[in-house]
């Protein structure tokens, strides 16, 4: 697959990836408004990464004479090694607290990567990023009210922040790697280097811990990241979430609804 | 083969039997979703746009329309999506506005809301009072938050600034 198509398909995959996790809290949410909230986070990326596949799956049938992928096939026919989402997405839910420090930190990335790919030289990727970052960015508001809810609220809500941020923190550092394909993107025009939005983001999510009085995070530390998502090497955990998503179209081939 | 002599202005006016079904009192055209009609006597070319990336209700109000116009005879159908510019609350017409709140949502805030910070509801459909408080920021459906009067104590669906 060329490089910009698997631009694309990191996108698409981000948004699933996550968009499935949270669409795992339906019928569990604490009460039934976040329940609510969940599902409907996980609806708006779940549309996000068809919009993304159906590019993907355009371009590869330009390139490819004679060939017919569909945003199906992308999402439903391609094994764990073929993901290129980052590791941070695919953790498990856990408890609320890591739910929410997991949206906050993606939600902020996703809503600055947007940002900048308004200018896209491809049309449909400033077009799908001008629909999304509304998105985007009330996710960014909801989950920030619970990040500071639970950083600066009850000693059991701190102790669980604190935890999820034990829990989650060694995958940030994936999110400002530069892979091969955003290399390719940044050349083009096409897309950015995540490095264009790492201080940003730092500057984003230490500004929200100071109100929650949570631990700020420092964007120096050497990475200790082995895994990596955007290369194909992911945690035990997508397999596991893959093997429940894709079920249906692997059980039954083509089937509809 | 098909062909119309209707124009594109009463194309658009069949259209408004076309709802929201979510929010059926809404028309496409209140909602600000339908973008272009055009009609070249063979061929309707219809563009609409999503209000949220993962809207359920595209794929419905794609039959509904081509099922509306088969009801007055026209074919020949070609409906695409468009994202950009992305939609905005701000596209929903001042009928369509009316209409929700008589159903019992309040509309979307003025024009550049989500860039002022956040938006609220004018007021409580129901009885007026501005007394409201927000008790979450997701509804029933991905375009509405929901609101609670503290006068009249009634909940209510506020349409989200967009």
């Amino acid at each position: 697959m060329d490089l910009l198509s698997t631009y694309i398909i990191h996108q698409a995959d981000n948004a699933l990836v996550l968009g499935h996790r949270d669409s795992e809290w339906a019928g569990h949410g604490p009460i039934l408004e976040q329940d609510i909230a969940l599902s409907n986070i996980a609806l708006d990326l779940v549309g996000q990464a068809r919009n993304f596949y159906q590019l993907a799956a355009e371009r590869l049938n330009e390139l490819t004479p004679g060939q017919h992928v569909t945003e199906d096939d992308l999402a439903y026919l391609r094994d764990a090694n073929e993901f290129r989402n980052f590791i941070l997405v695919e953790q498990v839910n856990g408890d609320w607290a890591k739910t929410i420090l997991r949206q906050f930190y993606f939600s902020t990335y996703q809503f600055l990567l947007y940002n900048r790919l308004l200018e896209s030289t491809i049309p449909e990727i400033a077009a799908i990023s001008e629909k999304s970052i509304k998105e985007a960015r009330y996710h960014v508001k909801w989950s920030s009210e619970w990040v500071l809810r639970l950083g600066d609220g009850t000693e059991e809500s701190r102790t669980r922040m604190l935890d999820a941020l034990q829990t989650l923190n060694p995958w940030i550092s994936e999110l400002f790697m530069p892979s091969d394909f955003e290399y390719e993107a940044a050349g083009s025009g096409a897309g950015i280097l995540p490095e264009l939005i790492k201080d940003d983001w730092y500057f984003q999510v230490n500004k929200l811990f100071e109100t929650s009085t949570l631990p700020k995070l420092s964007s120096e530390k050497k990475p200790m990241q082995i895994l990596s998502g955007k290369k194909g090497v992911h945690s035990e955990h997508l397999g596991f979430l893959l093997a429940e998503m894709q079920f249906l179209q692997r059980a039954y081939p083509g089937s509809n609804w | 083969m098909f062909v119309t002599t209707l124009t594109k202005e009463e194309i658009i006016s069949i259209l408004s039997e076309v709802k929201d079904p979510e929010i059926p009192v809404l028309s496409i055209s209140d909602l600000g979703i339908l973008r272009t009609v055009e009609v070249d006597g063979k061929k309707i070319s219809i563009q609409i746009s999503p209000t949220y990336s993962g809207c359920p209700a595209m794929e419905i109000i794609q039959d509904d329309i081509r099922s509306t116009l088969a009801k007055h005879g026209l074919e020949n159908i070609e409906i695409k999506q468009v994202l950009s510019p992305a939609w905005t609350s701000d596209w929903m017409t001042d009928e369509g506005k009316l209409k929700l709140r008589s159903y019992g949502i309040a509309a979307p805030a003025k024009h550049g809301c989500l860039l002022n910070g956040d938006d609220q509801p004018e007021s409580c459909p129901q009885c007026d009072s501005k007394n409201i408080e927000m008790i979450s920021r997701f509804g029933s459906t991905a375009c509405k938050a929901l609101y609670r009067c503290l006068d009249c104590l009634e909940p209510f669906d506020y349409f989200k600034c967009h």
